[in-house]
């Protein structure tokens, strides 16, 4: 019978040669394989003395930005809650009062921003929906910990540090064309 | 026996227990190594330098769990199953020729706890009895999955001691002797039975692998994957000694395949040393076989798929058995031969 496709696979169903009926020499060309691997280089990184090569665009820890005079660009919008497949980011939208003018760039803010970092994914979208350039994902790498409940991440995780500002140009130069 | 022998064999005794305890211990470290090695990975190396320290850790694991036994399962033959697999493993220790008579305090210190005049039969009369360590274990159980598989692990283990007898015959008729130490003593220098005996060789190397419960006949260890095994209701130090005892024949096993064929304590220009340099080196050559035979069961495990049941049972009962029997009969037809027989 004809065959429609060119996809399916003859089965062969001939008897067994002699030497092949005896194993032997199947099994011991087996184990000169296996032998093989015996002198060749192992495959294990040896974490935490040895760390593996991360590609440049890897997408780690988020961070929530603030520009040059120090004030959170995040301004509650909810677009990176929206764009979120997993669902784990939350926030509470405050307005700005008279004082906090140093510390905010627009009269609403984030009151509370948390990130579920059990149920996000490290997909970027969040850092792709985001219009004012607020949240970024960086290469660093999520700590592990012993609760659940300690990796709900608050503004005191994400939020970047006046002083002490994250770098994201790694993730975000890379392929990008030089500057002239 | 007056006191001297007494404390000489307990000595001994102590010292063949503490061995074996301990080759079996650093038998599971080497069989995680030599399966990561072969599988181009490493293996357990945290736990200390190297990971020599693992043996200790597991030992300790196993030690803390709580020892539990099943509310409806036959509450002694639960407790005695373990005791049977242990205590057959190393009483076959007993036996086997460890090298040349040493000289020290005065006397002349054989290197074998009993050499008796029966002695591979010995050996093998307990390899049976260790049969009923598994399928009181699973019988004791009280659960139909490590019943089923006690019976398949036990049907696997009876079907092949019938060769390795028939295998023994061959080695016994060559060196005329049952015991033990007469038998390495026949393989003096580089005459070992190996060269002699080929196809004796395998099938007893075959049968101990089936005996030893090893891949690729691990039946009764694969059934403990998948659904139960004969170990699936124990815990803590009951499953500790069904593991230990299982290890503890392979390297018995390793011990009597290297007595057997591969010529025991002897090696290569024995013939240049005397006295107790002769002992040491012939027991330094006896463990360097062990370990050759336990690295080549361990290989072997690593590289072939198990058996399915009724392809172990066929190759168990109308492959090895009459391979044996012709073996067996050319050999007595020849040194028939040889002895005049036909004349």
């Amino acid at each position: 019978m004809e065959s429609l496709t060119n996809r399916s696979k003859m089965v062969s169903n001939k008897k067994m040669t002699f030497l092949e009926k005896l194993y032997l020499p199947a099994i011991f060309g087996g184990m000169l394989i296996t032998i093989r691997h015996l002198f060749q280089k192992r495959n294990t990184i040896k974490y935490p003395e040895e760390q593996r090569v991360f590609a440049p665009v890897y997408r780690g820890q988020h961070v929530l930005k603030r520009d040059e005079q120090g004030r959170e660009n995040c301004t509650a919008c909810g677009l990176c809650a929206v764009a979120c497949p997993a669902e784990a980011i939350t926030m509470i939208a405050a307005e700005r009062e008279k004082g906090e003018e140093h510390l905010y760039r627009e009269e609403k803010y984030a009151e509370k921003y948390e990130i579920n970092m059990l149920r996000c994914i490290f997909c970027g979208l969040c850092e792709e929906a985001c219009p004012k350039e607020a949240i970024f994902l960086t290469d660093r790498i999520v700590p592990t910990d012993l609760q659940r409940g300690e990796f709900i991440y608050g503004k005191d995780k994400l939020v970047e540090d006046v002083n002490d500002r994250v770098d994201i140009s790694l993730r975000q130069l890379t392929g990008k064309r030089k500057e002239k | 026996m007056n006191t001297e022998m007494f404390f000489e064999k307990l000595i001994l005794v102590v010292v063949l227990f503490s061995v074996s305890l301990l080759i079996a211990m650093y038998s599971t470290y080497l069989e995680r190594k030599v399966a990561a090695w072969l599988q181009d990975r490493v293996g357990p190396d945290r736990a200390g330098p190297f990971g020599i320290l693992q043996p200790m850790a597991d030992g300790a694991k196993m030690f803390f769990k709580e020892d539990f036994i099943p509310i409806n399962s036959d509450k002694w033959l639960f407790i005695l199953a373990p005791g049977i697999a242990m205590f057959t493993a190393l009483i076959t220790g007993s036996v086997i020729p460890w090298g040349h008579n040493i000289v020290a305090f005065g006397r002349d210190i054989s290197l074998q706890v009993a050499d008796i005049n029966i002695g591979i039969l010995f050996i093998l009369g307990f390899v049976s009895i260790g049969v009923y360590g598994i399928m009181i274990g699973g019988w004791a159980s009280n659960n139909k999955y490590s019943l089923f598989a006690a019976i398949r692990a036990s049907s696997q283990m009876i079907s092949y001691e019938l060769a390795m007898g028939i295998a023994v015959i061959t080695v016994v008729l060559m060196s005329g002797s049952l015991s033990l130490r007469d038998i390495v003593d026949a393989q003096h220098g580089m005459s070992w039975f190996v060269f002699k005996q080929p196809l004796a060789f395998l099938i007893f190397f075959v049968c101990a692998l089936a005996e030893c419960n090893r891949a690729p006949f691990d039946l009764a260890e694969c059934e403990s994957e998948l659904i139960g095994g004969y170990h699936t209701e124990y815990g803590s130090m009951k499953l500790g000694f069904f593991l230990f005892a299982e290890y503890i024949n392979i390297f018995i096993s390793a011990a009597v395949i290297s007595a057997l064929f591969l010529g025991g304590y002897n090696f290569p220009g024995m013939d240049a040393f005397t006295g107790n340099t002769l002992a040491l080196l012939g027991i330094g050559a006896f463990f360097a076989k062990i370990f050759l035979v336990i690295f080549i069961f361990m290989w072997i495990r690593w590289t072939l798929p198990r058996f399915r049941y009724d392809q172990l049972m066929h190759l168990g009962w109308k492959k090895l058995i009459p391979i044996a029997l012709i073996n067996l009969l050319i050999t007595a037809v020849v040194i028939a031969f040889s002895e005049g027989w036909f004349n």
